[in-house]
């Protein structure tokens, strides 16, 4: 059975190391300031017994307020995953870090997050519309898109 | 006397495969850059069956949504069903009745073998046997297809599961019809096997073509039998069980070299390991109701949920976020054929258009859930 790590207790481990960049967003996902995604995951990749090698997917959700950016991530040798979350409050110029350099199975999710809610992920080395073609209107997933 | 040098100017040159290639199992498009005959790069271009589904899943009642999943992995309807009932019971908490958990089962892994059926076939396909082994596929997964029409009156788009169990019991009729239809698979799948496992041709085509290394899998978040196939011992109705699949016995085959004949080999075993489990399951079966006490309008509390499970083609997920109304605040698919796609660049570099084919094909993806 694949373990849901307790946001709790990956913040106590890794609290030290990133001061001021994790905050709780429920038991079981950890908020994480967004300059910071791509050091915590590639610490999460690399730091002894957390070993996450594997990234289930990573998608995004419209809260008016906010786009949060979910990252769903495994250990295959552990048999224990997290999620993690950042969030960012500019609805008119959204960005966030890119990973592709850690997990280079985001390449292609970033570009669907980028295509559909218009959230730019930099350092994408291709960073283009994956769907929709280019100079559609609007992002379809958020939620004030107009049909 | 002296020798004129001649000096060739070549270039590289660009070559569409697709969309409307019918080796590239929907509307999927390569722009192939060519040396000659040898790929240089490839770049993907989606979105050709873009539907929106994702937008018009927030927009329908719990309920509502299951024939939507059904039009995911068009291949595999009962898979995607069952993993988004499996999401939404997750944020609800109901617990499904024992005989409703079997019939999942038996659904699930008649699907695995059903879709087995076309990954195989339209491998070979691509490889060059052209529709032979197509057809023999096809007969098989047709007497699939008739079990699933009885229990759902449907031939594609099952929509059989929901949420709290399935539709509907099955009629008596159906499994003494499963149970001749197993030994025929059985014998099936050995034939077909002794005619292709030490094929020359097939051999000449795919050993050693288009390897994928462990650790690019597993950066590339390549799940399924492709990730198994380099060598990845994962498999979550082992690793993270869900539904029943803790019950049974079975392996999980693994290849490893990582190349397309390991892909075709694993899939092949994977097939038989899904007749032992529909035995199993056939043979424990208990009667009693098929459907918990579930209200006609699902209203799940707020909250959010992830629910996966291991899919014929790999790791398919549902991420349902609610805020307690009637219908989903977001939906998001784990789409395993895009993501199974990432690393196809690299597996195709070096090798020729010929071999493209076969890489793509050993790939097994659907447009369906790729473009959602």
């Amino acid at each position: 059975m694949t373990v849901i790590l307790k946001a709790k207790d990956i913040i106590a481990r890794l609290s030290e190391k990133f001061p001021g960049c994790l905050a709780e967003a429920g038991t079981d996902s950890v908020l994480v300031e967004a300059a910071a995604i791509p050091a915590v995951v590639q610490y999460l990749r690399e730091g002894e017994g957390l070993e996450f090698d594997y990234l289930n997917f990573i998608t995004a959700v419209d809260y008016y307020q906010y786009f949060e950016v979910v990252y769903h991530l495994t250990s295959l040798k552990h048999n224990h995953a997290i999620f993690l979350k950042t969030r960012c409050y500019d609805r008119e110029n959204p960005s966030v870090p890119s990973v592709v350099g850690i997990f280079q199975g985001a390449d292609f999710q970033e570009r669907e997050i980028y295509d559909l809610f218009g959230i730019k992920f930099e350092g994408h080395p291709d960073l283009r519309r994956i769907f929709l073609w280019e100079g559609f209107p609007g992002h379809p997933l958020r939620k004030d898109f107009n049909q | 006397m002296t020798t004129r040098e001649i000096t060739l100017k070549t270039e590289p040159f660009v070559l569409n495969v697709g969309p409307l290639h019918p080796s590239t199992h929907g509307v999927y498009r390569m722009r192939t850059t060519l040396d000659g005959e040898v790929v240089l790069d490839i770049e993907p271009v989606f979105g050709y069956l873009h539907r929106g589904i994702e937008k018009l899943m927030e927009e329908r009642t719990f309920t509502g949504i299951i024939p939507l999943t059904d039009r995911l992995d068009y291949i595999s309807p009962m898979s995607n069903n069952l993993a988004y009932c499996l999401a939404v019971e997750k944020l609800c908490g109901i617990k499904v009745p024992e005989r409703a958990e079997y019939l999942r089962v038996i659904m699930a892994e008649l699907q695995r073998l059903a879709n087995h059926c076309i990954a195989v076939g339209s491998f070979l396909n691509d490889a060059g046997a052209y529709f032979t082994p197509f057809m023999y596929t096809f007969r098989e997964r047709e007497k699939i297809v008739d079990l699933f029409e009885m229990v759902s009156g449907q031939r594609m788009t099952y929509n059989y599961m929901r949420i709290g169990g399935v539709s509907q019991d099955i009629p008596e009729e159906f499994l003494p019809a499963l149970a001749k239809l197993l030994d025929q698979l059985e014998r099936f799948v050995d034939e077909y096997d002794f005619l292709l496992k030490e094929n020359e041709i097939l051999i000449a085509r795919a050993k050693g073509v288009g390897i994928l290394p462990k650790e690019v899998a597993i950066n590339c978040g390549i799940s399924g039998p492709v990730a198994r196939a380099s060598g990845i011992r994962r498999d979550l109705r082992r690793d993270d069980p869900y539904s029943i699949y803790d019950r049974f016995e079975f392996d999980i085959p693994v290849g490893e070299n990582g190349d397309s004949y390991d892909r075709y080999r694993v899939r092949v075993a994977e097939m038989r390991q899904s007749l032992r489990i529909i035995r199993q399951a056939m043979k424990d079966i208990p009667a009693g109701p098929v459907k918990a006490e579930v209200p006609q309008v699902v209203r799940p509390p707020a909250g959010e949920v992830y629910a996966h499970i291991e899919a014929p083609k790999g790791e398919l997920g549902f991420y349902i976020v609610s805020d307690g109304s009637i219908a989903p605040y977001r939906c998001h698919v784990r789409p395993t054929s895009l993501i199974n796609l990432t690393a196809l660049r690299q597996m195709v570099r070096g090798w020729k258009v010929a071999d493209l084919i076969v890489i793509f094909g050993s790939i097994d993806i659907t447009m369906g859930e790729v473009d959602r």
